[in-house]
């Protein structure tokens, strides 16, 4: 109380409060913005690469002027995409996204559905052993899984022959089944799906129950609809999860039109591993699906590494 | 026909079946064979020839030796293992690489909270910020680290242009053992320090309680013993759960990077255990041998799930 009488008077403290708090906003909005231009100048420096001719590239000619190139040759795109069958690699990813995805849709949500509302013996042991599953590192599984699939391929291959031109083969290494078949059991999609499932209310379902609809019926006309935010959560999950998976298509596959987005953009190195303008126009190209499927579904996604993080598995 | 308990049961079971199937394929049946390929000397192209070989696996990865045939005085014996010698040198080289990598956790875990800390406000345009922070964490993939393998061109780069613009002559990032490891540490900061620890501890500051805060500010509180009394205990199952989940993947993650950055050179300096084991399955076609490397890092993610499962449920809070 006794300090009161020394202290400036109330509207002096009220401006300097206001000043400090501009002054701290201020502040923040040039750490954010610095932190922004460290995180972009890389991609900036990508694009002004993937539009520089090529003999410019090693031309010492300045930061500023490497980050504006003059003239902008907008063809290398149109090179880059012809340089490798970069038409077929889109296609091979997109029909392994879209198997993918309807095959983890469908079985974990059917399992979710499953270990979230139904009560069968052994129920919570077999759950408990689908997580422990989720800590096994992929190195472990991956080996015998190549042996598994480049067996059944060696015994398949002298019986069945469909299009090997077109469409790889059957089974076996360089086929959509070894690309596409392990991918569409997901444990951490069922996982997510129970969390989600749980937390839906049960009157609806109860009264679907007392009306006569069967189980099926609920999961598919209840449990589903009401689920379409978690649904496009493990959308966007498998579609980003397919488009940058590496090393399963790389030990997976041989031939080139078997290839996914990401093994093709691999072996662009070898081929022209000094032609870094089309490099990276192919590189721009690759990642250009990836950021707008984040930017459109970005809430989602989000809401997927709460369920999934903060549950702590 | 049934009661409504066993169709509630057989229909429970039949829901779970074409999940169970595939996980049973391609996950349960695969961990047992690679147990069992770990005891073997499995040659994928000449699988009769392949035999039982009991552990000689693991003590070929693990094993040391002492050579006693040049050890003479009492001091050799004294300072003995100056002559122990790895059964596979590369092992080890390549373990300590991996713990090295892991330099970048601490880092980058503060990089995320102090960004977390300057984001953790209503401003305006907050959102396009954190939007803009996740991109480098949504981009990782080959087509980023390709642009990484250009930024870290030492002639052309970027990093080694703006490095001389301050008169520094930039290292051979990738080609030098020595730099090859910071470099990628500071791709991996970079890439990771706006991505899930940030949204992580952002969802953990939201959810300390305000009059904390306020307690604190009556008592005259400096922000930064309110930062080492309220914010940082607060947090410290936030930072416990990113710490063991980094750990685990430092232990299993790295293969896409350095497969297009370094293929694990310059002679071997970035390779880790998870690229070796690639390297020995599917360059070398060692399946036995590198399934049991595959079981040794798989102990070590146990060790860090354990951690985590041990500690992390309980809540290290002082309130």
């Amino acid at each position: 109380m006794l300090d009161q009488t020394k202290q400036p008077p109330l509207h002096r403290r009220i401006h300097y409060r206001i000043l400090m708090k501009i002054i701290g906003h201020t502040a923040t909005y040039v750490i954010l913005a610095v932190v922004g231009i460290a995180m972009t100048l890389p991609f900036l420096w990508m694009l002004a690469t993937s539009l520089t001719h090529a003999s410019k590239v090693f031309a010492q000619s300045g930061f500023f002027e490497q980050l504006i190139p003059s003239p902008i040759v907008w063809s290398n795109y149109i090179s880059a995409w012809k340089a490798l069958p970069f038409g077929r690699f889109v296609l091979n990813t997109v029909l392994i996204v879209a198997f993918v995805t309807a095959g983890q849709i469908i079985t974990s949500s059917l399992a979710a559905y499953s270990f979230a509302r139904l009560n069968f013996p052994l129920r919570d042991k077999l759950f408990f052993g689908y997580l422990a599953t989720m800590m096994i590192p992929g190195a472990v599984t991956m080996i015998p899984v190549f042996i598994l699939i480049s067996w059944l391929g060696r015994i398949s291959d002298a019986e069945i022959y469909i299009c090997n031109q077109y469409f790889g083969k059957v089974i076996g290494v360089d086929s959509y089944f070894a690309l596409i078949v392990p991918g569409m059991f997901s444990a951490y999609g069922t996982f997510m799906l129970r969390q989600f499932f749980m937390g839906l209310p049960v009157e609806l379902e109860e009264a679907a129950k007392i009306d006569g609809a069967s189980l099926f019926k609920i999961y598919y006309r209840i449990c589903l609809p009401l689920s379409k935010a978690a649904l496009a959560t493990l959308t966007t999950f498998v579609f980003l999860g397919v488009w940058k998976d590496f090393l399963w298509p790389l030990i997976i596959t041989n031939s080139e039109q078997m290839r996914t987005v990401m093994v093709g953009l691999s072996t662009f190195q070898g081929m022209h591993g000094t032609d870094w303008p089309l490099l990276m126009a192919g590189s721009v190209m690759m990642l250009i699906p990836i950021i707008v499927i984040f930017l459109f579904n970005q809430r989602y996604y989000v809401e997927g590494i709460k369920l999934s993080g903060l549950s702590g598995i | 026909m049934f009661s409504r308990k066993t169709k509630e049961a057989l229909c429970g079971y039949l829901f779970i079946m074409p999940n169970l199937a595939g996980f049973l394929a391609f996950t349960l049946l695969p961990v047992a064979a690679s147990l069992l390929l770990s005891f073997t000397n499995w040659d994928i192209f000449n699988s009769q020839n392949s035999e039982f070989i009991g552990l000689r696996n693991f003590t070929s990865i693990i094993g040391l030796k002492l050579r006693t045939d040049n050890m003479t005085g009492l001091t050799d014996w004294l300072c003995f293992w100056n002559h122990l010698h790895a059964n596979d040198p590369r092992f080890w080289q390549y373990l300590w690489n991996t713990f090295f990598f892991m330099i970048g956790i601490p880092l980058s875990m503060f990089g995320s909270l102090a960004l977390a800390l300057v984001m953790n406000t209503k401003l305006r345009g907050i959102n396009f910020f954190r939007a803009l922070y996740f991109i480098p964490t949504i981009a990782a993939g080959v087509a980023m680290y390709q642009l990484w393998r250009w930024l870290l061109n030492p002639d052309f780069g970027l990093l080694n242009q703006l490095l001389s613009v301050v008169g520094i002559n930039g290292p051979n990032w990738l080609g030098s053992p020595l730099w090859v490891k910071p470099a990628l540490i500071f791709m991996g900061f970079w890439t990771s320090i706006g991505g899930y620890n940030m949204l992580l501890y952002l969802a953990g500051l939201q959810g300390i309680p305000p009059h904390l805060y306020e307690a604190a500010d009556i008592d005259g509180a400096s922000n930064w013993q309110k930062f080492r009394n309220i914010t940082w205990p607060m947090l410290s199952s936030t930072t416990f759960f990113i710490v063991t989940m980094s750990l685990i993947g430092a232990f299993q993650g790295g293969f896409d990077s350095l497969y297009v950055l370094t293929r694990g050179g310059p002679a071997g300096s970035s390779t880790t255990i998870a690229y070796y084991i690639y390297q020995k399955a599917f360059e070398q076609y060692y399946m036995g041998y590198a399934s049991a490397l595959a079981w040794i890092l798989f102990i070590f993610v146990f060790a860090a799930t354990l951690l985590n499962w041990k500690f992390g449920g309980r809540r290290v809070h002082y309130y």
